[in-house]
């Protein structure tokens, strides 16, 4: 693996461990937001300049702007972080721990590293991407916008019930 | 030689979506749950990216797009589930104070 590879891996986890464990939930949005970006320079490494386009603009940019919005309205307390932190002693996680450490030990012990044929070198542009998905996959995108329009409808559902009652 | 293998792409996507599920188990805060679930998505659309950058195929990111969608309808719904909850006066955002299901 190259050095920025690693570089952009090993940022993404990081950024995804920080984000578990922050208290503050603004924090945790920048760090998440740091998360995708990186991720987003790992899917350019792999060819898919497209996919990296659509995670910077839709999910760095729409989903987070979401996230602040809510944790805006939320005014949140702090009094969860004592449960919380009782809930993390020692004694609770240790043994399942340890057995979960087993078993990911034998799957990683047992895996067998993929071969065959090398991967082509050439990037898989928009263009495929949208023949593929408007072509073959049509009625998938009708699909996925039965969902959308779904999730528009609870979501106005939940806001509107909400200013009904108070 | 491309920058990230078959491999490299599993074992980072594995580890993306450890964290995440650990997000998910350790954090009672529904906030930091949501989040999670979305490092959680982002893992399983890496893998499918991954995956068709290996056999070089279109289908991987089409089902990128079909993720992204998922992961901003679940998130929309989510937090206007978190936000109607806190509007009806919880004081807290723990995920274990709605086990009576009276809002």
């Amino acid at each position: 693996m190259h050095a920025l590879a690693l570089l952009a891996a090993s940022v993404t986890v990081v950024g995804a461990i920080m984000v578990i464990t922050r208290r503050v939930a603004v924090h945790a949005v920048l760090y998440l937001v740091v998360t995708l970006l990186a991720l987003a320079a790992v899917l350019v490494m792999q060819g898919a300049s497209f996919a990296a386009m659509l995670e910077i603009i839709i999910y760095a940019g729409a989903i987070m702007v979401l996230f602040v919005f809510v944790i805006m309205m939320l005014n949140l307390g702090q009094t969860d972080s004592t449960r919380e932190k009782e809930w993390l002693r020692p004694r609770a996680w240790l043994g399942p721990g340890i057995l979960a450490t087993i078993v990911c030990a034998e799957l990683l012990y047992c895996r067998r590293p993929l071969s065959g044929p090398a991967p082509a070198l050439a990037p898989i542009t928009a263009h495929d991407v949208g023949l593929s998905l408007f072509g073959r996959y049509v009625l998938m995108v009708e699909l996925v916008s039965f969902l959308l329009l779904a999730g528009l409808v609870s979501a106005f559902y939940i806001g509107r019930n909400r200013m009904g009652r108070h | 030689m491309p920058a990230f293998s078959f491999n490299d792409t599993l074992l980072l996507a594995t580890a993306l979506f450890s964290v995440g599920l650990a997000g998910i188990l350790v954090r009672r805060n529904m906030v930091f749950m949501l989040m999670s679930l979305d490092i959680m998505l982002n893992a399983a659309a890496l893998v499918f990216v991954g995956a068709g950058a290996r056999w070089h195929d279109a289908t991987g990111q089409v089902m990128f797009l079909l993720i992204l969608a998922l992961a901003a309808v679940e998130t929309a719904v989510g937090l206007a589930l978190i936000v109607c909850l806190h509007a009806h006066g919880r004081p807290t955002l723990d995920a274990d104070t709605g086990n009576l299901l009276k809002g």
